[in-house]
């Protein structure tokens, strides 16, 4: 490894690093603009200057420079000084003087830099160039002229995102960066380039003008829109959460966030359930706590009863329910509400076992009946990154999609599973990390599951130091549900069978309440969409931002989310209703605090005791039917509204009509 | 006049003005093509040290060794990837017009260059990248490759030396950056032409990550005659360290403007009066010379008279031969204009990919154009020399230094003429009026 | 790219040319293009197509041509790329007209060597016959562009109007020419004062049997 000193501190680099890193190695700060460790290096903006011996007579950039041995760099000099003074003057002469209206005034790399590293006055005289507006899509606002062409949107959408819409037209000072024809960039991800926007150009449109970074309160959450469990901060001012940015976790989401995750929620502020409801004579009208558990203890449902869990919920509520219908002497716990019944004997036969940073690793994958890019679109960039820098093939089985990347489509039958064409089963045979992916469709074919299974063993996906075989969930619920029981054998048709006279619902707004006709479904949860409507009682409750949490991602990774705000006017935290509800029915659970529920659930459940990934021993249920039949479907039909809260958000249902079903909203948004 | 002008027999490019036809039957008459597989078979390394040492320097305007440089090509392949000569006829500086004669008269020379300057290096293929304005020439150069296809002197078993070889011609399409040599190998990849960053080199990693290198017309076509008439015959001309024979293109005041082959060295007077017919209104009338292109610094009458035109005569005047493109400008020139004009040029070429170059350019030609009418302030000069100073060296490539150097140049010689030049704006009575007006 | 593209409205433009399409001819040269790549690599020829596609719509349209919106994306389908990419080359290069110019398109070089030498007499010439920067007149005849050195230096000042270069013009000789354009009459391309090419006027000073014949110094060597 490479020993270089950095203003006279020596320090050994990895193979492989740039100055610039070898510089932070020794604790050095570089300032820079168009450098980001997530994306290629453009050596563009020249603000890293650095001076670097042996070489010209002249400073380098530092980020573009490979560290090599007995390299001496200097970033204290004069040259270098001047270097980043006169950078930074050149990327002021342009820039307007606007930051009091910028929003990305307080978190502005411009800002900081320039005080850091600027002359303090401009001699620039002239008049400044000034940019039109360019259209990017729903939630980014442009402000071009602020522009500093790092470029770092145009190498974000091009390699990350794999939606090659944003360039820079023109050249030298004219040069724009720019949507293609200035129409709405499609891509889920879009959200990300204000983020990497080291200036105002890009910000986000929902939160324009909405607060300063300054007045927000800054809480680390978890994500809930997928199964992915992106790590954000949930910024919130008062009781109103104002962003949600994705926070660095290289195992996880890198630094990226899906425009959902982002943006969905101004939807927490939309269709709230803020008060109990109790349906009299067939409508749902307003009631009290009171009335409300008393209602659902008029129901006298003994051991008949049953709980199903939506996608968004904690663990720590699914542990708290699951007390209560057990100590009512039931067992009816299901969380696939769509009605998947697969088995659940060995879960890592049902986990996404290549890990969501491993999967990059993969050089052949199998898609099975998924569009990753919808189901979770921070895997799919995974996979992406594998075939672009690892050559991966991908083969797919199911319906066609763009995933952004290359995809051999095999055809939609999923007999496939049982004989693979040729050139996938050769490929399959000579690679040396191949992986599969069942998405959510998958499961819902008869005999998949087994076929899968079968077809892990024959061609060896699980090695010594390698699992390939993945199941990607969608709900952010789904694993940690699993590791609390939520999957009665049968699924949903097979609770729907023992007639429940009680059903409670934990936020389950896409499964099917008809088979429930009879029961008394109690839902609990935040908004007012399909659960709610079908409820009898309804008791609001928090979301997401508005409780502590437990989360257990796709690939088994135990996270944590912290409670940003309270829940809109009566609404409670959900553990405190099950404590409250359980004492008026009678079995009181036994815990008086959220820590005190903790406590019990990690006692009983260690998996969930530590923020860690789980690994599930490889034992995988055997004797499954194992001859699919009928095609592969994609669960998921809309990216932008698969849960309440994203429904409920007009940001979200704006992105769905103008990115998916191509309305024209440009003329409106202008 | 003791100088020892070139002479005909010892000029490469003999229909360098067109007068006979360009094609193979003409050409092969006047010597191209001839034996050609002989010259192949002295072998890679032969050829390289024979270039070597001839002392041929490229003659795109860096004036890097060529021989040195094809011999940073790798030997051979590890890991399959082809190698490729690139043919930089991207003749864009303002003031260089040789290659346009070398492709539209003598193709047939380049053509067999790159055959034998691509065997030296172990290439695969040449792309000659011509500038799209040149369309005429483009023709020519297609016609003539056609030619030498047909005839077997190039694609397999090359001119029958037992190495295949191709000869691609590629068009650009109006950018003088392309010229750069890894912005040329963007453009050839079909991209915008925003050059790389280096390391990697292009012998490294060039045209499709592929060893590549990236040669001038004229280093190329003097290539097959140097060759034929040996390293010792190309290295009598000129001095030390810098020999050869040389396409001038001297434009601008001089009574006939011209190409011309000459001479390495040859001092400046004597070229001018032999080739030009003299300065226009005689050598008192002589104001500055731009000796190499627009991006070198221009040089004052005095000190350019007896210079010798060669790399290291224009160095020591703190300037360059570059393409050995002499703009001549005697006194009727605005001087603060003719460098404006150029830095008009460089804000309107620039690539605009990296800051210092997209924001410096615009801004020193808008203050060169505050020069040009006096209506700068006199504290504006330093701050203009130190904006030159801020884009020099700081950039990805060298169009920052070329955009900066032609100011520094005026700066550093007329300096007391842009002084006066403010001093008269501001004493003239109009100039309240002149701030009436804009302000209005 | 003229100074400031006035890109027409693209609603319009996608009606007039949605359906464009290299003609058989053009489809040959295309082919030709591209086969000078590696496999794999067809990216390459993208200038090529996009200058055989605004060729055909100046056959079309009888100018120099132009590259409407459909166009630049037939031509991105044409090679797998995204529109994005293509589009970005049209914008940086300026050799493609974003917008549509007149029967003859001007160019007028107006850099330092050809400055020196009259270009200012040259637009001057124009400007006399109606003509404006960056405009086209408004019988369609005509669109002046100032374009920076075309490397004819030793024969400034210089036009290229469409294909041809103009040299060794004055106010006079410019204005000439315009006039026999516009009467449809065909100039002669090249110096327009008796130049072969860039030798000194009146006749090279060196290598003069190579006027009369083609003549072999080989025997001198």
């Amino acid at each position: 490894m490479p020993i270089v000193t950095v203003d006279g501190i020596e320090v050994e680099v990895p193979q492989g690093a740039t100055v610039l890193q070898a510089a932070e190695l020794a604790g050095k700060e570089i300032p820079r603009f168009c450098y980001h460790e997530g994306l290629s290096i453009a050596g563009n903006c020249r603000m890293c200057l650095v001076e670097v011996k042996p070489g010209p007579p002249k400073p380098q950039a530092s980020c573009a420079l490979p560290a090599a041995d007995g390299q001496e760099i200097r970033t204290d000099t004069e040259m270098v000084r001047k270097a980043r003074e006169g950078v930074m003057e050149f990327l002021l002469i342009n820039h307007p003087l606007d930051c009091p209206i910028c929003d990305q005034g307080g978190e502005c790399d411009l800002q900081d830099q320039s005080i850091a590293y600027g002359r303090g006055r401009s001699r620039f005289e002239e008049n400044k160039r000034a940019v039109t507006e360019k259209y990017m899509g729903p939630v980014i606002k442009t402000v071009m002229t602020r522009c500093i062409h790092c470029t770092r949107c145009i190498r974000f959408a091009e390699e990350v995102a794999g939606v090659e819409e944003i360039g820079a037209i023109n050249r030298g000072e004219s040069m724009e960066i720019t949507s293609y024809l200035e129409h709405a960039v499609h891509s889920e991800l879009s959200g990300n380039v204000v983020d990497l926007c080291p200036v105002g150009a890009l910000t986000s449109k929902p939160y324009a003008f909405e607060a300063r970074p300054w007045e927000l309160t800054k809480t680390m959450g978890i994500d809930v829109m997928d199964g992915v469990g992106t790590n954000i901060r949930i910024d919130s001012r008062g009781r109103e959460v104002l962003r949600a940015l994705p926070r660095l976790n290289d195992d996880v989401n890198e630094e990226w966030a899906t425009d959902k995750t982002r943006h969905a929620i101004d939807g927490l502020m939309r269709r709230r359930l803020d008060i109990p409801y109790v349906r009299r004579d067939g409508t749902l009208v307003p009631a009290s706590w009171a009335e409300a558990f008393e209602a659902i203890a008029a129901v006298k449902a003994g051991s008949s009863v049953a709980a199903i869990a939506g996608d968004l919920v904690d663990c720590e509520t699914m542990y708290a329910t699951k007390k209560l219908v057990n100590s009512m002497g039931s067992d009816m716990l299901e969380g696939r509400q769509t009605g998947l019944s697969y088995d659940v004997s060995n879960l890592a036969a049902v986990n996404f076992n290549t890990t969501i940073a491993g999967i990059q690793e993969a050089d052949v994958i199998i898609l099975v009946s998924t569009n990753t890019r919808w189901e979770a679109s921070l895997v799919n960039t995974r996979i992406r990154k594998a075939v672009r820098k690892g050559g991966a093939k991908v083969f797919g089985i199911g319906p066609e999609a763009d995933q952004t990347y290359p995809v051999e489509w095999l055809g939609d039958d999923m007999s496939l599973l049982t004989k693979l064409p040729k050139e996938a089963a050769d490929a399959l045979k000579n690679a040396e990390r191949p992986a599969i992916i069942l998405g959510g469709g998958a499961l819902s074919v008869e005999g998949a599951h087994g076929a899968a299974l079968k077809l892990a063993a024959k061609y060896k996906l699980v090695r010594d130091d390698w699992n390939g075989f993945n199941v990607l969930h969608i709900g952010a619920s789904r694993t940690g549900g699993l590791i609390l029981g939520y999957a009665f054998d049968g699924g949903i048709k097979a609770i729907a069978a023992k007639k429940p006279k009680l059903l409670f619902s934990l936020g389950a707004d896409e499964m099917d309440y008809a088979p429930f006709e009879k029961s008394f479904k109690v839902y609990i949860g935040h908004h007012g969409d399909a659960g709610a409507h079908a409820a009898d009682v309804i008791l609001p409750a928090a979301a997401y931002t508005e409780k502590n949490g437990t989360y257990v991602n796709l690939e088994g990774r135990v996270q944590r989310s912290n409670k940003a705000i309270f829940a809109p006017g009566d609404a409670r935290e959900d553990w405190s209703i099950l404590r409250a509800l359980s004492d008026v029915l009678g079995k009181t659970l036994p815990f008086d605090s959220f820590a005190e529920l903790r406590g019990q659930m990690f006692a009983d459940q260690p998996d969930l005791a530590v923020e860690r990934l789980l690994t599930f021993d490889w034992a995988p249920p055997t004797g499954l039917s194992d001859k699919p039949t009928g095609q592969g479907v994609h669960p998921i039909k809309d990216f932008y509204l698969t849960n309440s809260i994203a429904r409920a958000s007009a940001t979200m249902q704006r992105c769905s009509a103008e990115l998916l079903h191509g309305d024209d909203m440009l003329e409106a948004a202008e | 006049m003791g100088f020892d002008f070139l002479q005909d027999k010892d000029r490469i490019f003999t229909n360098v003005y067109g007068f006979q036809s360009w094609d193979l039957k003409a050409a092969q008459k006047r010597g191209d093509w001839d034996k050609t597989a002989d010259l192949i078979k002295l072998g890679n390394d032969k050829i390289i040290n024979e270039i070597k040492e001839s002392g041929l320097r490229g003659r795109g305007g860096a004036g890097f060794p060529t021989g040195l440089k094809w011999s940073f090509m790798p030997k051979e392949s590890p890991d399959g990837r082809p190698s490729f000569l690139v043919v930089n006829a991207d003749e864009s500086e303002p003031g260089s017009c040789k290659d346009r004669e070398i492709l539209r008269n003598d193709p047939h020379k380049l053509i067999e260059g790159a055959l034998i300057a691509g065997f030296a290096m172990r290439a695969r293929a040449a792309y000659i990248y011509i500038r799209g304005e040149y369309i005429m020439e483009a023709k020519v150069m297609e016609a003539a490759v056609k030619e030498a296809y047909d005839a077997g002197l190039i694609g397999k078993n090359a001119a029958k030396s037992g190495y295949d070889f191709d000869v691609f011609i590629h068009r650009g399409a109006g950018a003088y950056i392309c010229g750069e040599e890894t912005a040329m190998l963007e453009s050839l990849e079909g991209k915008k032409g925003q050059p790389r960053l280096k390391p990697p080199f292009p012998a490294g990693a060039g045209l499709y990550g592929c060893p590549t290198t990236v040669n001038n017309v004229e280093s190329i076509a003097v290539v097959p005659t140097i060759l034929r008439r040996g390293a010792t015959w190309f290295s009598s001309f000129g001095r030390e360290n810098n020999h050869g024979t040389k396409l001038f293109q001297v434009s601008g005041h001089v009574e006939k403007p011209a190409v011309f082959e000459e001479s390495m060295s040859i001092p400046f007077k004597d070229m001018i009066e032999k080739h030009c017919g003299g300065i226009t209104g005689g050598w008192d009338n002589l104001l500055a010379v731009i000796p190499g292109g627009s991006s070198v610094p221009l040089v004052p009458a005095e000190q350019i008279m007896d210079a010798p035109m060669d790399f290291d005569g224009l160095r020591d005047l703190g300037s360059g031969l570059g393409t050995a493109a002499v703009i001549v400008m005697d006194k009727s020139t605005d001087i603060v204009r003719a460098i404006s004009r150029i830095s008009y040029f460089y804000k309107h070429e620039s690539c605009g990919q990296c800051t210092p170059c997209r924001e410096g350019t615009g801004w020193m030609w808008r203050v060169m154009e505050k020069m040009r009418d006096g209506s700068a302030d006199i504290a504006d000069i330093d701050t203009l020399y130190q904006v030159t100073k801020q884009v020099e060296g700081h950039t990805i490539c060298a169009f920052g230094d070329a955009a900066a150097w032609p100011i520094q140049g005026l700066i550093r010689h007329f300096r007391p003429e842009m002084e006066q030049r403010i001093r008269e704006n501001a004493a003239s009575e109009n100039r309240g009026e002149e701030v009436l007006e804009a302000a209005e | 790219m003229a100074e400031a593209p006035n890109t027409p409205d693209e609603i319009e433009v996608r009606a007039k040319w949605g359906n464009f399409k290299f003609t058989p001819e053009n489809e040959k040269l295309a082919k030709w293009q591209i086969a000078k790549y590696p496999e794999g690599r067809q990216r390459s020829a993208v200038m090529a197509l996009l200058d055989i596609a605004q060729r055909q719509v100046g056959e079309e349209t009888k100018t120099q041509g132009w590259l409407p919106v459909p166009v630049i994306e037939y031509v991105a389908d044409y090679l797998n790329m995204p529109y994005m990419r293509v589009y970005e080359v049209v914008t940086f290069y300026t050799m493609y007209n974003r917008a549509p110019v007149g029967r003859f398109h001007v160019q007028v070089c107006g850099t330092t060597p050809c400055m020196l030498r009259g270009s200012d007499d040259v637009f001057a010439a124009c400007k006399n016959k109606g003509m404006a920067k960056g405009k086209t007149t408004p019988d369609g005849l005509f669109t002046l562009t100032e374009i920076e050195c075309i490397g004819n230096c030793t024969n400034a000042p210089v036009v290229q109007i469409n294909d041809d270069n103009y040299e060794d013009l004055d106010y006079d000789i410019m204005s000439r020419i315009l006039e026999d354009l516009a009467e449809g009459k065909t100039v002669p391309a090249g110096s327009q004062i008796g130049r072969k090419t860039s030798e000194p006027e009146g006749g090279p000073v060196v290598l003069k049997e190579m006027v009369k014949s083609n003549h072999d110094y080989r025997n001198e060597w």
